[in-house]
């Protein structure tokens, strides 16, 4: 059953989001949206050797909110952040078989959400190496 | 999984005797316009159903019934045409904060025109307030657009109230009464309406009609001139089948309203006492001054749209939302922002609408849904 035009896969994700939750001491952390808007994301990530080996989200939004940032962790678990930080929001939503129009950018966030936790496993990283 | 439809604000279904009464207009029984004998018989048909809808308001005849095709048309013909009939007599229009986009566009389509509008506020139980109502008012004020209840919130108006002020200063009051016809008794005469706004599928008859009410002596001039049907107000050959299930409908609400009615709030406060047991719950709307099929809350930290997905797809419930997800202008709600929600609050609203479909039975089920939504979707979010 597809409602305002979400694909089943949309649908799959939002009722079964997968990657929920938070992880204590992450090596990354990434938060964008607002709630005035509508949408807010909380990305976490842990990783080794540069490559990302757990990840949990939390959203606040819509449906294809919650979808997206379900779809971004699952497309993201197991990538070398090379690769992960290249991801895009045009990325999760082709993943998703599509989102709405007018879903493509105000509830497109989780891309951002995640590229923001891995700028800041990046910053993180680069402190210590500086000592 | 058995559908539990709990949005009869946004669509109905059409009543199976409705139906059955109007089935036979599809096949074509003339025009209305034509002298011979099959006009002569869809004439009487809209007729029969002026007289109807007049019944259910309390309408002086049946001439005071213009036939549209939907609510916006005729909260378009009552504003913009009284308003540009009667310029000569004041260029000021006045309504309120929460009222239908079918009111406050053809507003401000008048307001660009170099009409002066004022836009009332309400409170936060989406009361108009009063006093700000008064001081608006002028003699130059001809024409004033109330909702008589409030489709988001459930919120009812003091229209007789309203219509006093009105008539102290001003010319003519409009009224939508989209959202409250068929739900509670509405009195033309007793409550002091010039023009009324009704609509056909909101009393469980076929889209594609609505009606406006007209007061004797009141004068306006068409949105849609043409060949002069509708007294010259509304030209264009009538949809006879939905006309006449609109006044089949109107009958039939009359005839049921206070029962059912009164049949509906029962189960109304049984959803409102339970839902509230929710934590950070909140009513919209005015909790007693409220339509008796009306039930819409908001609940912190969670969005509508996503709400209203979980209930549909997980427990079968269809409900509404004034979330700026579900909207064509992603903002959220107007009638939100003007009872005093911030926007992460307005975005957690979700609204229940009762018909005749529902039942007691079905409370548990719905009380269900919604904790579960509400708790699922709260472990989600990460505020």
């Amino acid at each position: 059953m597809a409602q305002i035009g979400y694909s089943e896969k949309v649908m799959k994700h939002f009722m079964n989001p997968r990657n929920v939750g938070t992880i204590d001491n992450p090596d990354g952390y990434g938060k964008v949206g607002n709630p005035v808007c509508g949408d807010l994301m909380e990305m976490f990530i842990k990783v080794e050797d540069d490559v990302i080996t757990d990840i949990k989200f939390r959203t606040f939004g819509c449906g294809s909110a919650i979808a997206t940032s379900s779809m971004v962790t699952e497309m993201a678990k197991g990538m070398h952040i090379d690769e992960a930080i290249k991801i895009t929001r045009a990325d999760v939503a082709d993943e998703l078989e599509g989102l709405p129009p007018q879903k493509m950018h105000c509830s497109n966030l989780a891309a951002d959400a995640l590229r923001a936790a891995i700028r800041d496993y990046l910053a993180r990283k680069e402190k210590r190496a500086k000592g | 999984m058995e559908k539990i439809y709990l949005d009869h604000a946004s669509a109905m279904p059409i009543d199976p005797r409705v139906l059955e009464f109007t089935s036979k207009y599809l096949k074509g029984l003339g025009n209305p316009s034509s002298l011979h004998s099959v006009g002569l018989e869809a004439k009487r048909a809209i007729e029969g159903a002026k007289g109807k809808v007049a019944d259910l308001i309390n309408a002086e005849s049946e001439r005071t019934i213009i036939f549209t095709s939907c609510a916006t048309e005729s909260n378009n013909l009552g504003i913009k045409g009284t308003a540009l009939r009667n310029a000569g007599k004041g260029k000021k229009v006045v309504t309120s904060a929460i009222e239908h986009m079918s009111v406050l566009n053809p507003m401000k389509e008048l307001q660009k025109n170099g009409f002066e509008l004022t836009i009332v506020p309400v409170d936060s139980n989406g009361m108009v307030d009063l006093e700000e109502l008064e001081s608006a008012l002028t003699k130059n004020t001809t024409v004033t657009s109330i909702m008589y209840a409030n489709n988001e919130i459930g919120t009812v108006e003091p229209i007789k109230e309203i219509g006093e002020l009105v008539h102290e200063k001003g010319l003519y009051l409009h009224v939508d009464g989209t959202a409250a016809a068929g739900h509670i008794p509405i009195d033309v005469q007793k409550d002091g309406i010039d023009l009324l706004t009704l609509s056909s599928n909101d009393l469980y008859g076929p889209q594609g009609a609505g009606a406006l009410y007209v007061k004797p002596g009141v004068v306006l001039q068409p949105v849609l001139p043409g060949g002069g049907q509708e007294r010259g107000l509304r030209s264009g050959t009538e949809n006879l089948f939905s006309i006449a299930g609109m006044g089949e409908a109107a009958r039939i609400a009359k005839n049921e309203m206070e029962k059912e009615s009164g049949r509906m709030l029962k189960i109304r406060d049984e959803l409102i006492e339970k839902i509230l047991e929710i934590e950070e719950s909140h009513l919209t709307g005015h909790p007693k001054k409220r339509l008796p099929h009306h039930a819409s809350f908001r609940f912190s930290r969670i969005e509508g749209e996503s709400i209203l997905l979980n209930m549909d797809t997980t427990y079968g419930i269809q409900v509404a939302t004034g979330s700026a997800c579900s909207s064509k202008t992603l903002e959220p709600s107007h009638v939100l922002l003007a009872i005093g929600l911030k926007h992460e609050e307005a975005h957690g609203s979700m609204v229940l609408t009762l018909g005749r479909s529902n039942t007691p039975e079905q409370v548990p089920t719905i009380v269900n849904g919604v904790k579960e939504t509400v708790q699922r979707l709260r472990e989600i979010s990460p505020l």
